[in-house]
């Protein structure tokens, strides 16, 4: 379906419901669709689990999701940073579940899930604590870890334009897992710094293309000169 | 080639260290630098080697840390911090940034290490402790995918333990795949019947194998 224009953050996560799995763009806070996730906070939806590499930086975005208690488990390859303390007391404490994804096979199980793949054969994590329980196959004398896509009910990224097609450009390192998770969610909302007319995006410099987007919110960038 | 000895001096500082691994990457590969000290290996890469550097969220030709109004949040490294971009530089996505890497386009990566074993094996991303936070990153993806895994790191630990071992103690990030370890004490190939030895440093290798519970070979000059 063509996606929609909302002109609001809040009317945007408004129907995510509690029990959610959510794709979350971002490395660090690089892509990071800080506007989306403050919207899904003061949306209240609770018992989610977040698909993201890290696990929240400082007391913003990801970090205040985390901190109001609305996040039962998350799926993300680096949590512990020097400013992951919100994530961290909830770890020690035990109210966050962890699953631990080597963060190429975290991108490639969003890339599979997007790409109606049932499961692939992996090198990475072979022979070492996070392959435990999982099957594996030697294929040509190499031995493959089986993997499963990840799907999310929902995606939340960052780009850096749109145009009313939903075609994404996205701004230097700020990409990182916004194309990927794109595709692998039932509804994908996407913050942009701003959305042109049908015709704005030159054909050959899409990025997303807009049959992997739902619905796009304009939100003008904090700063000037950087990219929301 | 044969083992070369320099126990006429003391152990290499962090700062020769990274020329070493700087001078040992071929010219015209593709670099993935590791969080921490192997970042630094950057500093000393000679500008004819031709070298692209490659940063896992998403970019192949990074240049140097951004200094002032240069800092960009949105063009940063693995580590998160600030850097450029050079002329030839291009961006992609998460799969396919690990596409690279485990599809054996990435010639050279460098890593730091806990420990590694005799047969290569690495061990560098879990301290194994209750309360540690475990955190993997990109490291065991580069550790798999990479053509060539360069790791540098002390050979000893503080309290004087090394961890050149026989087998890891540490949780693995990868099994036999450090194909080059480069520590202030020495260079060393691991392999399957036992450590070479190309080069050492303020030791000599018999005081080197005395100190170490895993064989050591030297090399001999072939030919």
């Amino acid at each position: 379906m063509r996606p929609v224009v909302f002109r609001d953050a809040d009317e945007a996560v408004a129907d995510i419901p509690d029990g959610a799995t959510i794709l979350v763009g971002g490395f660090g806070t690089a892509g990071q669709p800080q506007e989306l996730i403050d919207a899904l906070r003061r949306h209240g939806a609770r018992d989610l689990t977040i698909v993201s590499n890290n696990a929240g930086n400082g007391d913003t975005g990801l970090a205040a999701l985390l901190a109001a208690g609305q996040v039962r488990r998350i799926v993300c390859s680096f949590p512990r940073q020097t400013d992951s303390w919100v994530f961290d007391r909830l770890y020690r404490a035990g109210e966050i579940e962890l699953e631990l994804v080597p963060q190429g096979t975290l991108a490639e199980r969003i890339r599979a899930a997007g790409a109606g793949i049932g499961a692939f054969y992996c090198p990475t994590g072979v022979g070492t604590m996070l392959a435990e329980g999982k099957e594996v196959r030697t294929i040509n004398g190499r031995d493959y870890v089986l993997e499963y896509p990840l799907h999310g009910d929902f995606a939340l990224i960052k780009a850096l334009h749109a145009d009313v097609a939903g075609n994404l450009v996205y701004r230097k390192t700020a990409r990182n897992f916004g194309p990927v998770m794109a595709t692998a969610a039932a509804c994908t909302i996407v913050q942009v710094a701003s959305v042109g007319d049908l015709g704005t995006i030159d054909p050959e410099e899409v990025v997303t293309p807009g049959i992997y987007v739902d619905r796009v919110v304009p939100i003008e960038p904090a700063e000037p000169g950087v990219a929301a | 080639m044969r083992t070369v000895e320099h126990a006429d001096r003391g152990p290499l500082t962090r700062e020769e260290l990274a020329r070493l691994v700087a001078a040992d990457i071929p010219h015209g590969s593709y670099v993935n630098l590791g969080i921490g000290q192997p970042t630094t290996v950057a500093d000393y890469l000679d500008p004819a080697a031709d070298i692209t550097l490659h940063t896992e969220n998403g970019m192949l030709g990074m240049g140097p840390t951004a200094q002032g109004a240069d800092r960009d949040p949105d063009l940063i490294n693995a580590g998160k911090i600030p850097v450029t971009e050079l002329p030839g530089a291009s961006y992609f996505h998460h799969a396919d940034s690990f596409a690279m890497m485990r599809g054996g386009h990435i010639d050279v990566c460098v890593l730091g290490a806990f420990q590694v074993s005799q047969d290569g094996d690495l061990a560098n991303w879990h301290t194994g402790e209750a309360d540690a936070i475990p955190s993997v990153g990109g490291a065991m993806d580069l550790a798999t995918g990479a053509r060539n895994v360069f790791v540098m790191m002390s050979l000893f630990t503080k309290k004087g333990e090394p961890k050149l071992v026989p087998a890891c103690t540490y949780p693995l990030t990868g099994r036999r795949c450090v194909t080059r370890l480069f520590t202030d004490y020495g260079v060393f190939l691991p392999g399957p019947d036992g450590v070479r030895v190309r080069e050492t440093y303020g030791i000599t290798f018999a005081d080197l194998a005395d100190r170490l519970a895993v064989p050591l070979l030297a090399l001999v000059p072939t030919g």
